[in-house]
């Protein structure tokens, strides 16, 4: 049996930086305040992967706790956002973030 | 007493600001008796000092009371501190005498007036600056008077707001004083360039070491401070705002514009006379200045219709020989005539006010006639003060004129005394056209006034009386020829004293020890013939004959125009001064003050609110926008630190 060929560490960089990239637009030019949402949760997993893929190269275990205290925030994070943009829902009937500008001068 | 010396300013202004905040509030008897009050308790505490002071001997009558110091700064000190001297004693008995006298005619005077408050709050708070004026011990103390009493004349002057020409009179009075006080204030500024004090003391006994007798500094001063005389006092060139001062109440009229503010340029130059002294072209100037005015306002004064107008000339001519006195270093006569033409000066306008009362408010002559037996005290009393002002033996008005007259031949030359007695002549026809017009003759009432006709109430014609008394005995303080009889020049003598150590002063010291007195029975003589004369032909004219003026005013068309129309003096300086200025403050408001400095403002106002605008257009509110320009910018450092 052939060893498994290891991928090497560049082609997980550049898959983050892929979907990092994703993730940064995403939140540039989208409207909707749901999908810029997931756009961020595209940008902590991006961050997650790499933190991932030095972890094991290192042999190191504190990537991975990295990673997991990353995703319980992300869950927190999700948990209130969400919440408060179904609120905005309810209340304007809009998702839309250019709507939601009660607080511009 | 003399502790007692800082009520005398500080009563009236007591009176001013109660009887000023309680305007309209306070009742018209508390108001009466607030305002005349101060001021007769002001006299009296006047004469308690005068008592004081006639207990010190001659050469020690000079007192000083410092209140507190006023300004301090560098080598300026100037406290507020009172003098009470011989001369100041004079002006502060005038000056609370006549005007507690004026105080009380004027609560029956104005007695029906809405704003009586206002009226006597003013009054008070003149009472109040005059007094501040005559004793203060600095020129910067007398200037707060000298501006205070010119504020008081202008809100007095203005008194019936309401009137448009009462309002532009009392403009035209404050603008016209504003001009002498300019005068006065360069005057004041180049005395302490000089001296380096305002201090009366100290500049009057170091003025004749630091002044070169005829120097150009010297007579600088003294020409400057003759200029704010000469818009306070009314002399030519700046008289134009006494005769319409005449808007004001008839009482303002007689303590203001007769009896004591336009007195203040005398004074000023009386108390100066050390500078004056020093420089005799100013002195020159002074008496030719005065002598003119005399006759000028004279001539005017003879075809003047309005009752009042006819005095205001009358007060300008008389004021014209105060500074004839003056120019020709008869200090003490000059105060001497001040003295007893407030008494007869005031009590002609209180006449008058009388007599307009009784008419209900008719100034014209031509309306009037026969009053004699309507108004048989205001008669009497006017008749007294006309004789007075005419200068017929042994009025008031008679001892003062002929010492003034006297000194004017003594020290002047005949030219001037030719001047002064030929206005003697026209005070004496155009005042007895006057009581001619007003009290004699047919009746030309209109029949609204005939039917209000009254004589004036015993608040109004006490007064009178006090006056007229004062107006025939006022002259025997000062009697020519007698030894010991010239009482008020001994009393001044010491104020005047030191004229005669100064170069060129002599002449002023001469009085009863200088001889002539054949020359002065002779002048005397001529003076009293020139008076009766003018009596004569004022009664040939409007009595025997009332035709006779038109006749002559038909042959000399042209002098009757001239003179009628006061010799198109405002008119003149209307055109001449007054409009080019208006159009040029007009032409520099529109052009430069709207277009420039407008313009620049509102420019830069502009440019920035446009700067802005274009500013603003980065600033979007959108987040994504400026989260956008952050990643950009990021990759744009980002970039650059790896390519390089």
């Amino acid at each position: 049996m052939t060893p498994a060929p290891i991928i090497p560490l560049v082609y997980y960089q550049v898959l983050a930086a892929i979907i990092f990239t994703i993730g940064v637009v995403g939140v540039l030019v989208r409207r909707s305040a749901l999908i810029i949402f997931m756009s961020i949760e595209l940008m902590l997993n991006a961050v997650n992967l790499s933190f991932v893929a030095f972890s094991r190269q290192h042999g190191s275990m504190d990537g991975h706790i990295f990673v997991f205290f990353v995703m319980a925030v992300a869950a927190a994070e999700v948990a209130v956002g969400l919440a408060i943009l179904v609120a905005i829902f309810r209340n304007r009937d809009t998702a839309n973030v250019d709507d939601v500008r009660l607080l511009r001068g | 007493m003399l502790d007692y010396l800082g009520w005398i300013p500080a009563l009236p202004l007591i009176g001013a600001i109660v009887n000023g905040l309680g305007a309209g509030r306070l009742p018209r008897k508390a108001v009466s008796a607030i305002g005349t009050g101060t001021v007769g308790l002001a006299f009296v505490i006047a004469l308690g000092c005068f008592q004081a002071l006639l207990q010190f001997p001659p050469d020690q009558r000079y007192h000083l009371e410092q209140a507190f110091s006023w300004v301090d700064s560098g080598d300026l000190s100037v406290p507020v501190r009172l003098l009470l001297d011989p001369l100041s004693m004079v002006m502060v008995l005038i000056v609370t005498g006549v005007g507690f006298l004026i105080h009380v005619y004027s609560t029956g005077y104005m007695g029906h007036e809405k704003a009586y408050g206002r009226y006597f709050a003013y009054l008070n708070l003149f009472t109040f600056s005059m007094l501040v004026l005559v004793m203060a011990d600095n020129f910067l103390l007398m200037f707060f008077g000298w501006e205070g009493v010119g504020l008081c004349s202008y809100l007095l002057i203005g008194y019936w707001y309401q009137r448009p020409s009462a309002a532009s009179a009392g403009k035209k009075a404050f603008v016209v004083n504003r001009i002498g006080d300019w005068g006065f204030m360069i005057g004041m500024f180049l005395i302490f360039v000089s001296f380096t004090t305002l201090d009366f003391g100290r500049v009057f006994a170091e003025a004749p070491s630091r002044l070169m007798p005829g120097s150009t500094m010297a007579t600088a001063i003294a020409l400057f401070l003759f200029i704010g005389a000469t818009g306070k006092s009314a002399q030519i060139p700046l008289y134009v705002w006494l005769p319409d001062a005449m808007e004001g109440p008839t009482p303002v009229s007689a303590l203001i514009h007769a009896a004591t503010m336009v007195t203040a340029g005398v004074y000023m130059i009386a108390r100066c006379h050390i500078l004056y002294t020093l420089a005799p072209a100013a002195l020159m100037v002074v008496a030719v200045v005065g002598a003119a005015t005399a006759l000028f306002a004279a001539t005017i004064g003879l075809l003047q219709k309005d009752i009042k107008r006819v005095l205001a000339y009358s007060t300008v001519s008389q004021l014209g020989y105060m500074f004839l006195a003056m120019g020709v270093g008869a200090f003490a006569s000059g105060i001497f005539h001040l003295m007893t033409h407030a008494f007869f000066k005031a009590l002609l306008f209180l006449g008058s006010g009388s007599v307009i009362h009784a008419l209900s408010g008719e100034q014209d002559m031509d309306r009037m006639g026969g009053l004699k037996s309507a108004l048989p005290k205001t008669h009497v009393t006017m008749l007294i003060a006309t004789l007075a002002i005419a200068g017929i033996f042994p009025f008031a008005g008679f001892f003062s004129k002929d010492e003034i007259l006297f000194h004017a031949w003594e020290s002047g030359g005949p030219i001037l005394w030719a001047v002064g007695v030929i206005g003697a002549f026209l005070t004496a026809f155009y005042m007895f056209r006057l009581y001619f017009m007003t009290f004699h003759g047919p009746s030309r009432l209109t029949e609204e006034a005939k039917h209000h006709l009254h004589e004036s109430p015993n608040s109004m014609t006490i007064p009178l009386m006090i006056l007229a008394v004062l107006s025939v005995v006022g002259g025997f303080i000062q009697i020519p020829l007698v030894e010991g009889g010239q009482r008020l020049s001994e009393f001044l003598a010491p104020v005047f004293a030191d004229v005669t150590h100064v170069a060129g002063g002599a002449a002023a010291a001469h009085g009863a020890e200088h001889g002539g007195s054949g020359l002065e029975i002779a002048l005397m003589v001529i003076s009293l013939a020139v008076a009766a004369a003018g009596i004569f032909l004022a009664y040939r004219f409007y009595m025997v004959d009332p035709a006779a003026p038109k006749r002559l005013a038909e042959q000399m068309r042209g002098l009757y125009r001239l003179v009628f129309n006061k010799y198109w003096v405002d008119e003149v300086y209307n055109d001449k001064i007054v409009e080019p200025i208006r159009r040029g403050s007009i032409a520099l408001w529109q052009k430069f003050d709207a277009a420039v400095i407008d313009g620049a403002v509102n420019g830069v106002g502009r440019q920035i609110e446009r700067g802005a605008a274009l500013l603003r257009q980065a600033q979007t509110g959108s987040v994504q926008v400026y989260a956008m320009v952050i990643t950009l910018g990021l990759v744009v450092v980002f970039g650059y630190l790896a390519l390089r």
